[in-house]
């Protein structure tokens, strides 16, 4: 392991480096807030932000993104015959994301990079990019990452982890993409290993101590998928939700996806977007039948995939990483920290 | 490394309507490139997403048969946005097919056994790829007794007329045609609904019979407790599923029962299997 100072001066000039063979995305204030964006010219990553309101899934999962191509138009050769589309995958480094989404990286590439099939937009983006990511000193309240197996420094999914020492940076290069990236910026200034993991160490423990939620998770494995699944509580739980979706747009974990076929002309795209499992669309049949027609089959399937079918499937841990965002968005206040602990203490009633 | 969202192009060979209201018709389709006929190479049971350039793709249950070359067939239901397209396409037209897909019925588990297929309307596809399958000259000693409980509303509803009639005149394989009513006097098959007749023909359960359900949800719900009267175990009813789908591979996330995803971990299951999941289906 190595670790690498960097002081403040130094770094928007390491940053315009790497620029030669990187392009970058970063954290950037808008009117509505942070989201991780894409950085243009002379644009710097706003290193100072707590957290951003999109987690950083859209840089390997665009919301809309081109797959296929073709043309429609029988005088060309090659109509109706389908080409993949065209996308750069020339290296990029997002810089300054918080450990949870890089956490939340590692379990979504459970979904795309499987034995028998390969996503290939999404494992060419993966491969493409350096994740640089950036201790969170100070966790406010939604954070509840430290019980989901995440943290304020955790380094899974991540390829170098910076912890903000007011002056300087201190950047513990955790892969060879990161070390290659570190190289790009040309910083080397070599710390010591010793004394920078026991900085580490401490931070991590005074950044734990202010995060005061926790969820319980030890006891969801335990139960079967049908005992949580007829449990009573989920007309209480649904009770108030609207079905907007926002929860599954910020969360850094949702994957879940659309294809439709989009035609300007003669030229044809097949298109995939994200979806939602809040709206009935996305499981009603052709004939109008719908497995998930009321909105607590709909929500129970929320949390039921996130704290149950993937645990049981993959045996490694909840998918969620306890960024919050769900909880700070939803307009009526449904907490998946406490439908968590509903479902972890849920004892079925002989 | 093979892009799973690249259809295999196809053109359509021929066009048949299936039923006398014209709600199906059977699509045969040639694939175009000799490499992709390989790789499309298929178990009884699998489906394939049927992918319409600029109009979108339709999961869609193999209704050939691994035995039969050079073409592939698919019986579609007139329901939505691209079955109507398709319904409207001519031969001749490329389009393209994604797959196989899917689990496929457990043939290496019912070889030597005795096989009850049980289908109704038009969820025959899959099992008239298996009747096939199982028929070939090579593979008809790999089964003991077979044994096909088919309905429909009526006479000019049933799938592969031509096909069942000939089976009927077999002597390895016992038909039970039905049809809800008919006022045709010539009728010489069953009158009356799948569960009736299965109940009345299908052979009583053994440890080596083993059935096959295909149907709408109300033919499968109360086909189950005839099936149940001739002593049928949970894990000797297999059945193949439908849920909405997108991507076939596992990854968008909508066709799921519990942890269990219909496009890949299905469509195929058995009864005790299915008792374990949520029942979103």
């Amino acid at each position: 392991m190595k670790f690498i100072t960097i002081d403040k001066k130094d770094w928007a000039k390491g940053i315009e480096k790497s620029r030669k063979t990187y392009q970058l995305f970063g954290p950037v204030k808008d009117k509505n807030g942070f989201f991780i964006k894409s950085l243009g010219k002379d644009m710097l990553p706003d290193m100072d932000y707590h957290d951003s309101v999109m987690s950083v899934k859209s840089v390997l999962f665009p919301q809309t993104e081109n797959i296929l191509t073709t043309t429609l138009d029988e005088a060309q050769e090659d109509h109706h015959i389908m080409k993949r589309a065209v996308t750069d995958y020339s290296p990029r480094a997002v810089l300054g994301i918080r450990p949870y989404d890089a956490k939340a990286i590692e379990l979504v590439k459970l979904n795309f990079d499987t034995d028998d099939y390969k996503d290939p937009y999404w494992c060419d983006a993966y491969e493409a990019t350096t994740f640089v990511g950036l201790g969170l000193n100070k966790p406010g309240p939604f954070d509840f990452s430290s019980s989901t197996g995440s943290g304020p420094f955790n380094e899974e999914g991540l390829d170098v982890l910076l912890a903000d020492l007011d002056d300087k940076y201190l950047a513990k290069v955790l892969t060879d993409k990161g070390e290659a990236f570190i190289k790009a910026c040309g910083f080397d200034l070599i710390a010591d290993d010793k004394e920078s993991q026991a900085l580490f160490d401490i931070l991590r423990k005074e950044a734990e101590k202010n995060i005061v939620s926790k969820i319980s998770t030890d006891k969801l494995k335990e139960k079967t998928i049908l005992e949580i699944h007829e449990a009573p509580f989920w007309d209480d739980i649904a009770f108030s939700c609207i079905n907007c979706g926002t929860c599954t747009f910020v969360c850094p974990t949702c994957w879940c996806f659309d294809i439709q076929d989009e035609t300007k002309r003669k030229a044809s795209t097949r298109i995939r977007n994200w979806d939602t499992c809040m709206s009935p669309l996305f499981t009603k049949h052709a004939t109008g039948h719908n497995p998930r027609d009321t909105k607590t089959q709909r929500v129970r399937q929320r949390f039921m995939h996130k704290l149950k079918y993937f645990f049981d499937k993959y045996d490694q841990g909840i998918m969620c990483v306890g960024c919050g965002r769900c909880v700070k968005s939803c307009p009526v206040n449904i907490d998946i920290r406490e439908v968590c602990n509903m479902m972890n203490s849920y004892e079925k009633q002989e | 490394m093979e892009n799973p969202y690249m259809p295999y192009p196809v053109r359509i060979d021929n066009i048949e309507i299936a039923t006398e209201d014209k709600s199906l018709k059977t699509f045969k389709f040639v694939i175009l490139n000799k490499e992709d006929e390989k790789k499309f190479s298929y178990e009884a049971g699998q489906f394939a997403e049927l992918s319409i350039p600029g109009v979108g793709e339709i999961p869609i249950g193999i209704a050939s048969s691994p035995v039969e070359k050079g073409f592939v067939k698919f019986t579609v239901f007139k329901a939505g946005v691209v079955t109507s397209h398709l319904h409207n396409m001519k031969e001749g037209d490329i389009m393209g097919i994604r797959g196989p897909l899917g689990n496929w019925y457990p043939w290496d588990k019912l070889e030597n056994k005795n096989i009850v297929i049980i289908g109704g309307g038009f969820a025959f596809t899959t099992l008239r790829s298996s009747i096939i399958y199982m028929l070939d000259p090579a593979n008809r000693s790999k089964f003991k007794n077979i044994d096909v409980v088919y309905g429909a509303r009526s006479p000019g509803m049933l799938l592969y007329r031509e096909e069942l009639f000939e089976w009927e005149k077999r002597d390895d394989i016992n038909m039970h045609i039905t049809v809800d009513s008919t006022d045709d006097p010539n009728w010489k098959y069953h009158s009356g609904f799948v569960p009736q007749i299965v109940e009345q023909q299908a052979p009583k359960a053994d440890e080596d019979t083993y059935a096959i359900i295909c149907g709408p949800p109300i033919m499968i719900k109360f086909t189950q407790p005839s099936l149940t009267v001739l002593g049928y175990k949970q894990h000797q009813i297999i059945m193949s599923l439908e849920n909405r789908m997108k991507c076939g591979i596992g990854m968008c996330g909508r066709c799921n029962i519990g942890k269990e995803l219909v496009c890949k971990d299905g469509p195929v299951f058995t009864l005790e299997e299915l008792n374990q999941t949520p029942k979103e289906y």
